[in-house]
């Protein structure tokens, strides 16, 4: 990785202590000069983990741009919170089409953008794990096979929220949703292939693919700025905890974030051409139950009797991960 | 200049000839030659200042163009039948965010069954979603509409569909004048958009409306269709002043001035029923014809001035409404209501059955002596029709209907009950 990791130890709080760092290793959202694309007077719920990393990303991006940036936008929380009629919280040129669109929206607006003559302004699409591993699945996967100049950003939250939690593709096995009911023999979300969208960019080859969690401010900060030093398709997955979705407290959404890292279920990478280039290690492992206990999503697997079974399912996903990413820090 | 090719090729070159900053395109038939051709231009260079993009869907290619269009770019697609279908969410938003794109709807049936051919199915399932709809009769109309369609769209930030029939049209040879550069460039201005999305001025696009306005934005849009009725006969009009020949505006008549008996219609077979009615004329029958060149907007004012002195019109129509009828005939009904004016849907041409002057000479005459229903299907096989609802009669749950008919006709061997 050409970026210097910096440890911080934690305080409890979370906060980074910026004043320790030099002033050009500081966080762009620790700026006071920093765009604030999503401004605030949006209607996201308070601990919204979308609004959150959609600030962080479009910011960071802004910085790599030099502030030249076009955002399409997918239907779901993101779009509906950040526009209400009449007002808009996007500081930057945004658009909004449909749900399942946003990729081909972004194509065409990189096109208008390199016939026009405008190399220096870059685009984005964004939208929530519905938008992007189900309805827009299509055209995310045109658009990354033909490699074309657009950084497409997945804000996770692993259910449909935007409609009332209903399951998406990105939905964890076990995970009670709307139309996952806690109940019957295997309640909540069934175990099946799993759809893992970072794995399926890289293996359309695109110069560029990394996963991030609103967790780690500078990480996601660096993927944004690394995202934008290439051109062609690029592809961002961001794990964005929603506490209305998963029943947690709103005041928990970065300790969730961080412990979906920290067991293995959500690793972090970064990729090029297809290949792991990078990984963000474990310190120490953290089993599933930790993350899985404090979201009311997950509840009916520690009632009586509990779900070993499904809980040692979800283990299993995490340790293939812990694997297959050598997610372990084996100098510490 | 005057050369002889493909209604396909005409269309790629009157496109061309426009400038567009943005193609992109999934094949379809009949619509590939328009859109291999384009691509064609594109790539060799001799259309420069273009990009031409190769999607995964015709939904993608709606959705690039709306979003190459929103950053300031002319663009265009062209598709048909399922393509038009699988694009619908993207149709209705285009209209909606107000974006000039053009498109070419190279008419063709919608299945099941699954029908290549002709008939105007598939741009009249669209009929309300918001973009103007022209439809050419010939392969000349076809070419001149296009240029007049982005002039017209950019104007009115309405999107712009140009019908034409497939195959007759898009594969037909003809003769065709191709315009010069020039006289393209004196008619049709730079694309200006009023709302970019530009990073000095940022904008959001396509922002919620909730109830508190989109009663008034739906009101704008309508609106916005009507003005498009006055504006369509003045592009015309400028159109002939610089190309120096008639081409779009409304609607066009032919020796429906004085006529009892009127044959309203829209697109290629406009030229089959005009030699009908010089035989009929000549037979002492006073028929015409009124050829719809814009369905959408609908010319209310004019298809009624066209219409009312009739005593019977005659609606041929290539598309059929399931459970009602004709779609044509009962926009032409709401124009002519409150004159006695006698009303006749036929429906002919479903998924490219031919419309033959026999069989249109025989309907005029059946609507001069009263003996057209109000519903009609022109040429339609009754003895196959007829043994099909007589199983329906016999039958509880009689099944699919394509393949029964094919069982009937021996077509394919598939045993249905
Ligand atoms: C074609 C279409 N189908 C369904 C919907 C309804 N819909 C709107 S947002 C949404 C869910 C969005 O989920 P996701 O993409 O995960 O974003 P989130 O709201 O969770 O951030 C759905 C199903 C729609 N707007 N359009
Ligand atoms: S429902 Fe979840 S994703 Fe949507 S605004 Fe609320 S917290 Fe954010
Ligand atoms: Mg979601």
């Amino acid at each position: 990785m050409a970026f210097q990791p910096v440890k911080f130890y934690q305080t409890g709080t979370f906060t980074v202590g910026n004043r320790l760092l030099a002033p050009e290793e500081r966080s762009v959202q620790a700026d006071m000069a920093r765009i604030n694309s999503l401004n605030s007077g949006h209607r996201a719920c308070q601990g919204c983990g979308e609004a959150l990393g959609a600030r962080y990303a479009i910011d960071a991006a802004m910085r790599s741009t030099g502030n030249r940036l076009i955002a399409a936008n997918a239907t779901g929380c993101l779009e509906v919170f950040s526009t209400p009629y009449p007002e808009t919280s996007w500081q930057i040129p945004w658009i909004h089409s449909v749900f399942g669109n946003a990729a081909a929206v972004a194509t065409g607006i990189a096109a208008a953008l390199k016939v026009k003559g405008h190399a220096e302004v870059r685009v984005v699409a964004q939208g929530g794990d519905g938008g992007t591993t189900d309805i827009g699945f299509g055209c995310l996967s045109g658009m990354f096979e033909r490699n074309d100049d657009v950084l497409y950003i997945c804000y996770d939250n692993e259910a449909y929220m935007n409609t009332g939690v209903q399951r998406s593709s990105a939905t964890p096995p076990g995970a009670r949703t709307a139309t996952t009911m806690a109940v019957g023999p295997q309640p909540g979300n069934c175990f099946g292939q799993g759809k893992d969208l970072p794995r399926i960019a890289m293996a359309h080859g695109i110069p560029y693919v990394a996963t991030a969690t609103v967790a780690d401010l500078r990480d996601l900060e660096y993927k944004v700025a690394r995202a934008m030093s290439f051109h062609g398709a690029r592809y961002l997955h961001i794990l964005v905890p929603c506490p209305v979705g998963w029943g947690h407290g709103s005041h928990e959404t970065i300790r969730i974030a961080r412990l979906a890292r920290e067991t293995g279920l959500f690793p972090v990478f970064e990729a090029e051409d297809g290949e792991v280039t990078g990984v963000s290690k474990i310190r120490k492992p953290v089993p599933v139950e930790e993350y899985l206990r404090p979201q009311k999503r997950f509840a009916h697997l520690f009632g009586r009797p509990p779900r070993i079974d499904i809980i040692a399912g979800l283990q299993e996903i995490a340790d293939r991960n812990i694997r297959r990413y050598g997610l372990l820090d084996s100098t510490d | 200049m005057l050369d002889q090719m493909e209604g396909s090729r005409a269309v790629a070159e009157a496109v061309a000839l426009c400038r567009p900053q943005v193609i992109c395109a999934y094949p379809i038939s009949p619509q590939t030659h328009i859109v291999e051709a384009l691509g064609e231009m594109v790539k060799s260079g001799r259309l420069g200042g273009c990009e031409f993009i190769n999607v995964e869907s015709e939904f993608a290619a709606m959705s690039v163009a709306i979003g190459a269009c929103a950053a300031g770019a002319r663009a265009y697609t062209a598709t048909a039948s399922q393509g038009l279908l699988f694009m619908v969410e993207a149709l209705y938003n285009a209209a909606g965010l107000g974006l000039p794109i053009v498109m070419t709807v190279a008419n063709r049936a919608i299945g099941a069954p699954i029908n290549i051919w002709n008939d105007h199915g598939d741009a009249m399932s669209q009929r309300d979603c918001g973009w103007i709809q022209l439809f050419a009769e010939t392969n000349q109309e076809a070419l001149d509409l296009h240029i007049q369609a982005f002039r017209l769209a950019e104007e009115l930030s309405v999107p712009v569909m140009v019908c034409m029939d497939g195959f007759i049209l898009t594969h037909a040879f003809e003769r065709v004048d191709i315009p010069e550069a020039r006289q393209v460039d004196a008619y049709l201005p730079a694309y200006e958009p009023r709302q970019v999305l530009d990073v000095h001025e940022p904008v959001s696009i396509g922002a919620m409306v909730g109830p508190e306005a989109f009663m008034e934005v739906r009101y704008l849009a309508h609106a916005k269709q009507m003005m498009a009725l006055e504006r369509i006969p003045e592009y015309a009009l400028g159109f002939r002043e610089i190309f120096g020949r008639d081409a779009g505006g409304l609607v066009r008549g032919y020796r429906s001035e004085d006529a009892e008996i009127v044959v309203v219609a829209l697109g290629s077979v406009l030229g089959t029923i005009k030699d009908v009615i010089d035989e009929l004329r000549e037979a002492g029958i006073r028929a015409g014809v009124l050829g719809i060149c814009c369905f959408r907007p609908w010319p209310m004012e004019a298809v009624r001035e066209a219409l009312r002195d009739a005593r019977c019109v005659v609606v041929l129509e290539k598309s059929l409404a399931v459970g009602i009828g004709g779609i044509v005939a009962t926009n032409v009904r709401t124009a002519l209501a409150g004159f006695a004016v006698a009303v006749h849907a036929v429906i002919a041409g479903l998924g490219g059955r031919a419309i033959t002057r026999s069989s249109l000479a025989a309907m005029v005459r059946a609507g001069v002596d009263g003996s057209l229903p109000a519903l009609g299907f022109l040429d339609l096989d009754r003895a196959v029709v007829e043994r099909a609802l007589e199983r329906e009669r016999r039958t509880r749950r009689s099944g699919p209907i394509a393949e029964n008919v094919l069982r009937d006709i021996g077509v394919v061997a598939a045993r249905i009950a």
